[in-house]
């Protein structure tokens, strides 16, 4: 079976520090992993590094049998991401959407939806600038454009930190239940929440892989 | 390719409603109902007359102001989206460099042009109300010569926003460039002139690579070398290059210098970490 991700031995240091030090990892579709890790570990270096932010200083990175730099939007166009923190876009909620339409090929209807089944109603909201929306609608927005889009692999950076408990447990069942294979990998500090979701744990410190275990 | 309208048509959107745009509109549209207001389509200075001297007022001052506006509020934003990490998350979805820096490059460039240029022909308008003639080379030069300006300075705002990733530094260098292009290179070259140890030609031809200083002689090359407003440079310059050549200088140098910067902008967006 092809990897969706396939990272060896990678290695990106700022400003003289090994912030990844010879990082390897492996993910199978069908893998639901939870990476954990102190602050500073490196878990949103390397998940940046796989979506083409950053160019690495040796090893090689595969995301769907492509090369994250030389074949960014190949990469892209299988992955979705929710960052750390929701970003203070300007775009109106309409324009977003229209911008992700249009760049994805995913049907606004279906974001509509999704945001539907996470109790949250777009269309009252569709004129406003992103950025004004409530820290929560914010995240839910993220949340249900990125399972609309349908890709091969999720990539959340700690996606649940503005969500009410009940919010979360929504998105935890929207996301079990999604019918077709897929690959997660799912930053946490707070790995006991998402038992059920993941079935491999990779502990990062310092920059390395330092655990790597089934659940 | 085809995103690139789409990043183009965001970002006018944005810019639409963001405050900077209103008060960039509002300064050059203020700025030609001051001159009204003032009189000065009225007045006889100096052989200029009228609408020319509407129109020559508008072009100086635009020189001097829109670069700064151009690299401040440009610069802000777009070192804004990567600070603010919107930059990370727009370029999470499968839309290429290419696209997404040409088509905000594209974006920007309607926002800018289109208030300065608006203002402009209001202010022809207006005066042409007032009685006179219709000046198509005047109009026709200042608008290419504001299409270079806009060009050049949006060319070093994205190259000088690729390359410094930091917010302020990059607002403090687009502030060194606006200065030292608009007053220390001709202190400078002043300086270097009373020493009397280099040929003035050369002079010339240096204070000639400074492209505010090529729009400042652009600006005035419609006129009769005759007029004592245009001072010895002007006078010189017209007299041994000519009209035609001082124009299509004024014009296709900076806007030439303006592709390269992007250019170089562009390059360094693809090689280097994009956040
Ligand atoms: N663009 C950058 N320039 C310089 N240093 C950086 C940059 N990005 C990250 N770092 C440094 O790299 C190290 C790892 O950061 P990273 O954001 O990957 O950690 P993390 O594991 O995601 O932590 P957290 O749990 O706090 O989100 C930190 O020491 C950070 O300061
Ligand atoms: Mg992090």
């Amino acid at each position: 079976m092809a990897a969706i991700v396939e990272a060896k031995n990678v290695v990106k240091t700022f400003m003289g520090v090994r912030v990844l030090d010879d990082v390897s990892l492996r993910i199978d579709p069908g893998e639901k992993v939870a990476m954990v890790g102190p602050n500073g570990a490196g878990k949103t270096t390397l998940v940046r590094s796989l979506l083409g932010f950053y160019h690495i200083d040796g090893g090689t990175i595969r995301v769907a049998g492509h090369d994250p730099i030389k074949a960014r939007t190949d990469v892209l166009r299988e992955v979705s991401f929710i960052p750390q923190l929701p970003p203070p876009v300007r775009l109106s909620v309409s324009e977003l959407l229209t911008f992700i339409e249009r760049s994805t090929g995913t049907p606004q209807a279906r974001i509509v939806a999704q945001a539907e089944a996470m109790e949250l109603d777009i269309r009252s909201h569709r004129h406003k600038p992103f950025f004004k929306l409530s820290g929560g609608m914010k995240q839910k927005l993220l949340i249900a454009i990125a399972l609309a889009r349908r890709s091969r692999l999720f990539v959340f950076d700690e996606p649940t930190a503005n969500l009410d408990p009940a919010a979360r447990e929504h998105f935890y069942r929207l996301l079990s239940s999604l019918d077709y294979e897929h690959a997660t990998i799912f930053i946490t500090h707070r790995v006991e929440e998402i038992e059920g979701l993941a079935n491999r744990k990779v502990t990062m410190d310092l920059g390395k892989v330092v655990e790597d275990e089934t659940l | 390719m085809k995103n690139i309208g789409l990043v183009a048509y965001l970002d006018i959107r944005e810019s639409l409603r963001a405050k900077w745009f209103y008060v960039y509109a509002f300064v050059f549209g203020g700025l030609m109902g001051l001159f009204f207001i003032s009189g000065i389509t009225d007045s006889v200075v100096m052989g200029f007359t009228g609408l020319s001297r509407l129109l020559l007022v508008f072009i100086q001052v635009t020189i001097i102001i829109l670069p700064i506006f151009i690299l401040i509020t440009t610069v802000k934003s777009i070192a804004g989206d990567r600070e603010s990490n919107v930059l990370e998350y727009m370029l999470s979805f499968p839309v290429s460099l290419r696209e997404y820096y040409w088509g905000k490059l594209l974006g920007r460039f309607a926002t800018v042009f289109f208030p300065v240029i608006v203002a402009l022909f209001v202010g022809v308008v207006w005066g042409l109300g007032k009685g006179g003639e219709m000046p198509w080379g005047m109009i026709f030069l200042y608008s290419a010569l504001i299409f270079a300006l806009c060009t050049l300075f949006l060319g070093i705002a994205f190259f000088i926003s690729t390359l410094v990733k930091s917010h302020d530094v990059a607002l403090g260098l687009s502030f060194t460039v606006w200065i030292v292009l608009l007053a220390f290179i001709d202190v400078a070259l002043i300086g270097l002139m009373m020493q009397n140890r280099v040929s003035d030609e050369l002079i010339l031809t240096l204070a000639m690579l400074n492209p505010l200083e090529a729009f400042r002689i652009g600006a005035i090359a419609l006129f009769d070398p005759e007029l004592t407003v245009i001072g010895p440079v002007a006078y010189y310059l017209l007299d041994t290059l000519g009209h035609t050549l001082l124009m299509l200088y004024a014009v296709l140098y900076p806007v030439l210098l303006g592709i390269v910067f992007a250019l170089l902008g562009f390059w360094a967006f693809k090689k280097r970490d994009l956040l």
